[in-house]
């Protein structure tokens, strides 16, 4: 597993290369037809038997969200914005870097702050230590990208994995599991690591374009917030919807903003995980969006579902994680690779 | 509080005072509304539309060269071979609800908007799922909350208690439901659910009927999937049909009601020719076909113009290298509630007017 390595790259959408680095090396010899679109995203082919003529993309993105400078200030402080969706209220206090230079990210002094109750980004700025705006604008540029500082740690004895940008370098991880896999597969896997999902699924759209492929699927982090809500009343009635839960196993999403997961794709998924003994969950919630909302209208529409590897705090420096649910969805993904026929994308 | 009323006593018609004026009908009138029924109280929401496509293909077998149904669920059916490529689409798919989430305490469903509902529409509003349980939505204390201001969706619920300790055999997380309510005919307007997009659907079908494979071009009616979550059925069919012009078929919002922008269009005043909406523009060579032919034949017609909303064209038009795209829409008010309503004179001038310009060969 290459999650540490890919977990530390920064790779924040449309600047993915320090991913690309580690990922290429890694299926080197485990697959053919590797290729760098010109969008950025890898796509390469792993090929099958031949027992069964269909060729199955598994997708994962490279990008993860993260800062980009917009400004200097005169005391030497740094204005920036946010690429892909970041709540701004986690910010204040995080450690940055941008490239080599470290930074942290301040908010307004307490005994100043009187009449801000909200954290707006416009009101942060990243402090790099610069004596002033010369200094500060001779570091870093204007569109230099700025990453969470973030070390990668297994708890618990391993139990447990934390780290940054879990989505979407789990679903890498994943992806490259299952290149490096002894077995050969029935099925022809067309391998896509995407750019530039966190901004618009954009990547997906041209490697889904080019591979063409019978049908996909799609590796993913998703949201665990099987939290207590501290907000709650004690007796409420209402329960809060968790979207998923760690321990739960491989999420498969029934429908979000991008696409509708089509019922007899959901229903294989279900079924392949059900017969293999591979505890899976459903996404309750519809928010958010995957590759799979350029992919399944690719061409001339391409059957599509989605795996996702349940993790909390996602779009924060520190994305947990559970090894339990990892080997969960590679085992599930692996299955769904080895059972799926022709039959199953037609209703 | 009325009556009990059993459902037969319900929907039986209730005779028309004898001193008004009968509106005016359409000669196959009663054939359309049939075929209305048939198609609004079919079941499927978007991502579900295999028993709408199955119902549609077993009315259009008999009127097609070739019918596919292509990765997406979309029914492809070709007439006609050799001439222009035409794409005419109408979507299947309505908006819905989707249960995601089950409450463990009190076994409300919590559900997603399948497409654009109105949070004004919900409250009380009946659901159908597929297995036939009918679920109504509601919201936390209703009562008092509901009568200043429409709660969002996310404080919707769905009932689908049944009296038995235990029901949670049916509405899981993942299954589909739509609104529910039967079709009713008052004189010249038929009252339904769905209507977005059965009407154009009927309005294909009964074309298909009518040109019975007489074409000099080569036409592809596509009874489309998923348009009302984003146009995306529409999108992958006109890869794969790769036509020369394309015309959607879908409804469209009258000006006609209180308090509303006045559109211009009415109900009753004839097909609506698209001009213009959000998606689309309609390139004048096929605003001008469209109207040339209304004229020739005579077919009453009402220009277009939308500010909210678009509807499959706006995919189609820019598919491969782009096709001009255009739409024929049928007048509608209350559009995404369960009594969307239409004119039946209406429904047929789209007819004769997609029938003519289907029937003649196209020099755009």
């Amino acid at each position: 597993m290459l999650l540490k390595e890919l977990s530390e790259a920064v790779g924040i959408s449309g600047k993915e290369d320090a991913v690309r680095k580690v990922i290429l090396p890694a299926i080197k010899d485990q697959a053919q037809d590797i290729r760098i679109d010109p969008m950025g995203s890898i796509t390469a082919r792993k090929a099958g038997t031949g027992e069964r003529p269909l060729r199955v993309m598994v997708a994962a993105h490279m990008d993860e969200v993260g800062l980009m400078i917009t400004g200097f200030e005169g005391d030497g402080l740094i204005r920036f914005t946010n690429i892909g969706g970041i709540d701004e209220r986690i910010l204040p206090g995080l450690r940055v870097h941008i490239g080599d230079v470290n930074g942290v990210i301040i908010w307004t002094p307490i005994h100043k702050n009187t009449d801000q109750n909200a954290v707006k980004m416009t009101s942060l700025r990243i402090d790099i230590g610069a004596k002033d705006k010369d200094e500060a604008s001779g570091k870093v540029k204007r569109g230099d990208r700025a990453a969470f500082d973030s070390r990668y740690l297994e708890l618990d004895g391993g139990r447990m994995l934390r780290g940054k940008a879990f989505d979407d370098r789990g679903g890498c991880s994943l992806l490259i599991d299952l290149l490096q896999a002894e077995t050969t597969y029935p099925v022809d896997v067309l391998a896509a690591f995407t750019v530039q999902e966190e901004i618009g699924l954009r990547g997906a759209q041209v490697a889904a374009q080019t591979l063409n492929p019978d049908v996909a699927f799609i590796l993913e982090g998703t949201t665990a917030n099987d939290l207590p809500n501290p907000m709650a009343a004690e007796d409420d009635e209402a329960e809060e919807n968790p979207t998923c839960r760690m321990g739960g196993g491989p999420v498969l999403t029934i429908l979000d903003t991008s696409m509708i997961v089509q019922p007899h794709i959901l229903a294989f998924l279900r079924d392949t995980a059900e017969r293999e003994d591979i505890p899976y969950q459903l996404k309750t919630r519809s928010a958010g969006g995957t590759d799979g909302g350029t992919i399944h209208t690719a061409n001339a529409g391409v059957p599509t579902g989605v795996i996702a590897l349940p993790c909390r705090y996602v779009h924060t420096p520190s994305a947990y994680l559970l090894r339990q649910d990892y080997d969960d969805a590679l085992r599930l993904i692996k299955a769904v690779l080895n059972r799926i026929t022709p039959d199953d994308l037609v209703r | 509080m009325v009556e009990d009323r059993n459902d037969e006593t319900m929907t039986k018609r209730i005779p028309a005072k004898t001193k008004r004026n009968r509106p005016l009908l359409p000669v196959q009138a009663d054939s359309l509304v049939d075929l209305l029924r048939t198609l609004t109280s079919a079941w499927g929401p978007s991502g579900f539309e295999y028993l709408v496509r199955d119902l549609i293909r077993a009315q259009v077998e008999a009127y097609a060269d070739e019918i596919i149904v292509d990765p997406l669920g979309n029914l492809i059916c070709r007439v006609g071979q050799g001439g222009k490529k035409v794409m005419v689409a109408a979507h299947m798919d309505e908006i819905g609800v989707m249960v995601t989430f089950v409450e463990k305490k009190t076994g409300y469903r919590r559900f997603a908007p399948v497409g654009g509902l109105m949070n004004t529409a919900l409250l009380g509003s009946r659901v159908r799922f597929e297995d036939g349980t009918i679920g109504t939505l509601c919201m936390p204390d209703y009562f008092h909350g509901a009568r200043t201001a429409a709660p969002a969706f996310d404080a919707y619920y769905i009932d689908v208690s049944d009296g038995a300790e235990d029901d949670d055999s049916t509405a899981q997380p993942g299954d589909a439901g739509v609104f529910w309510t039967p079709l009713e005919q008052r004189g010249s307007r038929v009252i339904a659910k769905s209507l977005d997009d059965r009407v154009g659907c009927a309005v294909a079908i009964e074309t298909m009927r009518r040109l019975n494979k007489q074409t000099p071009n080569e036409v592809y009616f596509v009874f489309t999937v998923q348009e009302e979550v984003g146009i995306r059925g529409a999108r992958t069919a006109a890869y794969n049909v790769a036509p020369d012009v394309a015309i959607a078929l879908d409804v469209t919002v009258t000006g006609d009601m209180i308090h509303v922008e006045k559109n211009g269009l009415v109900l009753g005043g004839g097909a609506a020719i698209k001009l213009q909406d959000v998606g689309l523009i309609v390139p004048p060579a096929v605003r001008d076909w469209m109207i040339e032919r209304a004229l020739a034949d005579g077919v009453p017609y009402q220009r277009e113009l939308l500010s909210l909303g678009t509807t499959d064209s706006a995919a189609i038009q820019t598919a491969r290298s782009g096709v001009p795209s255009g739409a024929i829409s049928i007048p509608c008010r209350y559009v995404h509630t369960t009594s969307e309503t239409v004119d039946l004179n209406d429904v047929e001038s789209c007819i004769r007017l997609l029938t003519g310009l289907l029937a003649n060969e196209i020099t755009l």
